[in-house]
């Protein structure tokens, strides 16, 4: 097997694109993937997306692009992992390369959520759990995260307002991202006045709808070089799964496809959590904060939302997350969030995170979640020296 | 309008029924049934017929519905422990939100789902209410 590094990213900010279509989002951020690698063309494409059926009557989006793009001809195929995809993505790009099958690979994560009205896009995104037994029974996929939060709650005697400090981490480092989609800081005030969508999770506990596309183009450790001086090698890449419903889990407020992935991970790359100099984790939600703390070994179970407290999540503390805003701040196009965590990892690591940057970022994980944790995905990066 | 009778149609034993299956290899108690037991991963036996008895484990109240659900807004939506063992989601009926605490004893009954239009298919199911004192 290769070794894989990442030789270009790119991504368009976040936001509520009228103007722009799928097609050209994903266009947009390959472009600037493929100039900023130095490279024309790739052997083939992967496509991390969930809903572009749903929303705007549009599959098969690895033709689509490959042709859009100008590489009509290549491999492209689309990766579906409901909120996963992006990072799905990834791995297949990585499969790929590290295979020998093909060299230089391009991996696009693309989501355009304003083309359908909320009630639609909302049942697009329950399609994530269990069409049979959770969605037929009008719960929506904020209700199945409340549900955990609620029992995680209760099992720790926890307030709502103790989950404050993830959404006012997240927005002070969204605002200092020019592709953040919410570019203004909050108070813990803010997000204690903030509106019920699915008790007890309020707007602020909660990632926003959104467009956006990012992408990095991947190759050869070993070729790296030849293209790039500040490549980011992939140390590690895992995928576990768990039960799609979450009346399946063993324990429903335990991430344990993180936990595994998260091992699995630290396995192959020899690193440990201490090693981390940040988390790009996956906040769809300020309870997943918390549970994806635990799992991965920065907190002990049900201390999540203390590291919170502490200010050990923020950009100098032990664990910084959410460092460019995070889903919830950044914004959280679904099948793109993956790719962006990588694309926002890889800008720490080349020291490129402008007012974000955290000192000599030298390894990173990003971990992206579908679901409410069915499939998990993790990534360890670390600078080439 | 989806054409959908069939999907809900196959279903019809665990939702008005609540039957679900014994594992004949562990003796798990598995709802809702499938092929593969969850406990110990060999077939999935004969069918079983649950109490409707349990407890909820968590709950929420929605307020922006996903479509087909819009009319229903708030309803209260629960993780349902059964006294059997398995966990079932469900919508929680004849009680007020404000009632409704983890823990609190619930039986199942059936009820209409959701409506797709005036014209549309019915889908009835399960919910849970509070339990009703037994009679002396």
């Amino acid at each position: 097997m290769r070794d894989v590094s990442i030789i270009g990213i790119g991504q368009t900010p976040v936001g509520e694109h009228w103007d722009t279509g799928l097609r050209q989002l994903a266009y947009h951020a390959l472009r600037d993937a493929m100039i900023d690698a130095g490279v024309e063309r790739v052997d083939a494409l992967y496509v991390g997306n969930m809903l572009s059926g749903e929303i705007s009557a549009q599959a098969h989006l690895g033709a689509l692009i490959a042709d859009f793009a100008g590489m009509r001809g290549i491999e492209a195929v689309k990766i579906e992992a409901a909120c996963a995809s992006g990072a799905a993505a990834v791995r297949q790009g990585l499969i790929g390369v590290a295979s020998g099958m093909q060299d230089v690979v391009a991996v696009v994560g693309v989501e355009k959520m304003t083309d359908n009205i909320g009630s639609k896009v909302t049942a697009g995104l329950a399609e994530a759990a269990d069409a049979d037994y959770e969605t037929v029974h009008g719960i929506s996929f904020v209700g199945l995260n409340a549900l955990v939060m609620r029992r995680y709650m209760y099992e720790y005697g926890l307030k709502h307002e103790d989950f404050a400090a993830f959404s006012v981490n997240a927005h002070a480092n969204g605002a200092k991202n020019p592709n953040a989609m919410f570019r203004s800081p909050i108070t813990e005030k803010t997000f204690l006045n903030a509106g019920m969508v699915a008790d007890p999770i309020s707007l602020f506990d909660a990632s926003p709808m959104c467009d956006g596309a990012a992408a990095v183009i991947l190759c050869p450790t070993e070729l790296a070089k030849q293209f790039t001086d500040n490549s980011v090698r992939i140390a590690a890449s895992t995928i576990a799964t768990d039960s799609v419903a979450i009346h399946d889990r063993k324990n429903p407020i335990w991430l344990q496809a993180a936990e595994d992935s998260a091992r699995q991970a630290y396995k192959l790359s020899g690193y440990k959590p201490e090693d981390m100099d940040f988390f790009e984790l996956h906040d769809a939600f300020t309870i997943m904060s918390a549970l994806s703390l635990e799992a991965c070994g920065f907190a002990e179970p049900g201390q999540g939302t203390r590291l919170a407290k502490e200010g050990e999540i923020t950009l100098g503390g032990k664990i910084p997350i959410s460092t460019m805003g995070g889903l919830k701040s950044r914004g959280h196009p679904v099948g793109a969030t993956g790719v962006y965590q990588i694309v926002e990892s890889v800008l720490q690591l080349r020291g490129d995170a402008g007012e974000n940057q955290i000192p000599n970022a030298r390894v990173g994980m990003a971990q992206n979640i579908g679901g409410s944790g069915a499939t998990i995905v993790t990534h360890i990066l670390e600078r080439n020296e | 309008m989806t054409i959908e009778i069939a999907r809900h149609w196959r279903l019809k034993s665990q939702r008005y029924g609540l039957v679900g299956e014994e594992c004949p290899v562990c003796g798990g108690k598995i709802f809702p049934p499938r092929d593969v037991c969850p406990h110990c991963a060999e077939e999935a036996g004969p069918a079983y017929q649950f109490s409707g008895k349990g407890e909820v484990y968590s709950h929420t109240t929605i307020f922006n519905a996903p479509e087909g659900f819009e009319d229903q807004v708030p309803y209260t939506v629960a993780l349902v422990k059964l006294e059997e063992g398995p966990m079932i989601t469900a919508q929680l009926t004849d009680v007020d939100t404000d009632d409704v605490e983890i823990g609190m004893p619930v039986e199942m009954v059936t009820r209409k789902l959701s409506q797709q239009g005036d014209e549309g298919l019915i889908v009835y199911g399960y919910k849970f209410r509070p339990q009703l004192a037994t009679a002396a």
